[in-house]
């Protein structure tokens, strides 16, 4: 290819620092102790998570994502954070419903997939009032990547040659080796991640199943790292299957035991998504005096997660949802 | 007219163009029923794949989300979003679909924003998620979108997924994989493909009940022609049974 041409830089604002070995003074800090990080959501919010961090959610915005660490954000009316919106859903509609965000790397937001639209986050940022960093999916996913390997930066053949590399952050870069013009994506390294687990041990060593989506590299990317997870496993169960390792504790800066922690959002194996409370937020949302309401009630007006899950149903509802997420028919027990 | 709708029609369509033993991602709605379709009728072997992770599942229904546990129910593997991703950029995906809100007549598709001015878009969409990635990687692009002159724009106001930039060879040069781009644009009035030189948006089959004037009148941009245009072949019985009987039984997609 002829390479005469000028190589070409996205516009939009960079969040994060995508040095190396900034990063690698970070972690030359951070504690490789096997020790217990027990903690709670409280806590770790309050320890962890600074007004104007840029964090970032594990999971696939309403599949297995920390709900307690997010929910604890918007309590604590944590403020001005940046967010990696990669697929951010319903995490992204409760951090915009709290005010939280002012700045977001976007692959996807605003909508709930196959569900619509959220129309309070779309009024914010129609509104201008976050500020917004074009991406996709994948060009995050390897931001991540990169951070994961210690690096600066990840080339790549997307997004070129559209407004989406316009309105982003990276830039074009010529390969040494053959000459082809490929995209460069800057590291992300995240200050804050939360991500939700099937089960973890006391350190942080953790078991997932089902797509993993980009948590491993977020694991090791992101700076600070709460596990939330269904529930605490013993050691020996980690050591019994070392292959099956998810996220070695290394990672890891503290775990929270919340069952059914990713409610209302599907957790593979365990319940499926809670469709008709999701639904219940984009009705409320619809209306800004509503949604306030909805809001004050569901998330300010509840302690915890416990009384979150509680509010709308507890156990009795997981059940259902456990029901339909192992396609179990349980007679009349299991009409919706 | 035979008795099916718009959605029923796209999706039949989309359906044949997937051969067996072919690779596709899909994302929700009509994109995965028309490869659950194509599965239960031409191509058994065809391998379903979704950007979060999940590898050819056997879906016990539509999924909500590209990323729930459905779009890994008894799959061959549930991986991460990385894997699919690099795997697309590796040249093992055949095809992909896409959707959005303006499409232009090089196949540019637009599901970001309309509106000049993007620190404050006057309508706001979700974005790229995994679309442009699939848009740029995968070897063969379709959409399946019901066609007017608004939704087929001479300019995007945003382009969020690549087709053929600017037509000719500008696609390749701006540094896209070789050979890549869009494949089919199914309306509910015409089947398009793009021609060999231009990349122009080109009919290549109108669909019963339309005229080559509803399919140029409902289109912001001129086409271009194929030197033989065929009639679509409607949606047989038996594919119709299996899409209302056995792939979307609720409707989610074809009620719509």
């Amino acid at each position: 290819m002829n390479m005469s041409v000028q190589l070409k830089s996205g516009r939009n604002e960079l969040f994060t620092d995508p040095d190396p070995d900034k990063a690698r003074e970070f972690f030359r800090h951070k504690s490789r102790a096997m020790k217990s990080k027990l903690s709670t959501p409280e806590e770790v919010v309050k320890t962890m998570v600074n007004d104007g961090d840029y964090i970032a959610i594990g999971g696939f915005g309403a599949n297995r994502i920390p709900t307690a660490i997010v929910h604890e954000i918007a309590r604590q009316k944590k403020k001005n954070l940046g967010f990696a919106g990669h697929t951010a859903t319903h995490d992204f509609q409760i951090l915009v419903g709290g005010e939280c965000i002012d700045r977001c790397d976007i692959a996807y937001i605003i909508g709930l997939e196959a569900r619509g639209l959220s129309p309070n986050a779309r009024r914010a940022v129609q509104d201008g009032k976050i500020k917004l960093t074009e991406w996709t999916n994948a060009t995050l996913s390897w931001r991540l990547k990169a951070a994961a390997m210690g690096l600066s930066f990840m080339p790549a053949r997307n997004i070129l040659g559209t407004s989406t590399f316009e309105y982003s952050a990276a830039k074009e870069i010529e390969c040494p080796f053959t000459g082809k013009k490929f995209a460069a994506y800057p590291a992300l390294y995240p200050d804050f991640a939360a991500i939700h687990v099937h089960e973890c041990d006391i350190y942080g060593n953790c078991h997932v199943y089902g797509a993993s989506v980009s948590d491993q590299d977020l694991a090791k990317a992101a700076k600070r790292v709460v596990i939330t997870t269904e529930k605490l496993i013993h050691t020996d169960k980690i050591r019994q299957n070392p292959e099956g390792t998810f996220i070695p504790f290394w990672c890891v800066d503290a775990v929270i035991e919340v069952p059914y922690g990713s409610y209302p959002g599907n957790m593979p194996y365990e319940y499926f998504s809670d469709e008709a409370h999701i639904k219940e937020w984009l009705t409320a949302e619809k209306d800004p005096e509503e949604f306030k309401k909805f809001y004050n009630k569901q998330i300010y007006g509840t302690k915890n997660f416990n009384e979150y899950l509680e509010l709308n149903g507890g156990i009795e509802k997981i059940k259902k949802l456990r029901a339909q997420e192992l396609l179990l028919d349980l007679g009349n027990g299991g009409k919706k | 007219m035979a008795d099916y709708n718009t959605m029923e029609l796209m999706i039949c369509i989309a359906a044949r163009n997937l051969e067996d033993g072919a690779t596709v991602v899909v994302g929700t709605g009509a994109p995965c029923a028309a490869a659950m379709l194509s599965q239960k009728t031409k191509s058994p072997n065809l391998c379903i794949m979704f950007e979060a992770g999940g590898v050819a599942p056997i879906l016990p229904s539509m999924p909500i989300s590209v990323g729930d546990s459905r779009t890994f129910h008894k799959a061959i593997m549930a991986s991460s979003m990385p894997e699919i991703m690099e795997t697309c950029q590796r040249g093992m995906v055949d095809y992909t679909f896409l959707g959005g809100a303006q499409i232009d007549m090089y196949g540019n598709i637009n599901s970001t924003m309309i509106g000049d001015n993007h620190a404050k878009p006057k309508v706001r969409f979700p974005g790229s998620g995994g679309a442009n990635d699939l848009a740029s990687l995968c070897w063969r692009t379709m959409m399946m979108t019901p066609q007017d002159s608004k939704r087929f724009t001479e300019k995007c106001d945003f382009i969020t997924s690549p087709g053929y930039l600017q037509g000719g060879n500008s696609r390749y040069e701006a540094g896209l994989p070789l050979g890549t781009g869009p494949y089919r644009i199914i309306t509910n009035m015409a089947i398009m493909g793009f021609d060999d030189e231009t990349k122009r948006m080109k009919v290549v089959s109108i669909n019963p009940g339309y005229s080559r004037k509803d399919v140029q009148d409902n289109c912001g941009f001129e086409l271009l022609w194929a030197d033989k245009i065929s009639d679509t072949d409607p949606p047989h019985a038996d594919e119709l049974r299996i899409l209302r009987e056995e792939v979307d039984p609720y409707r989610y997609v074809i009620g719509r």
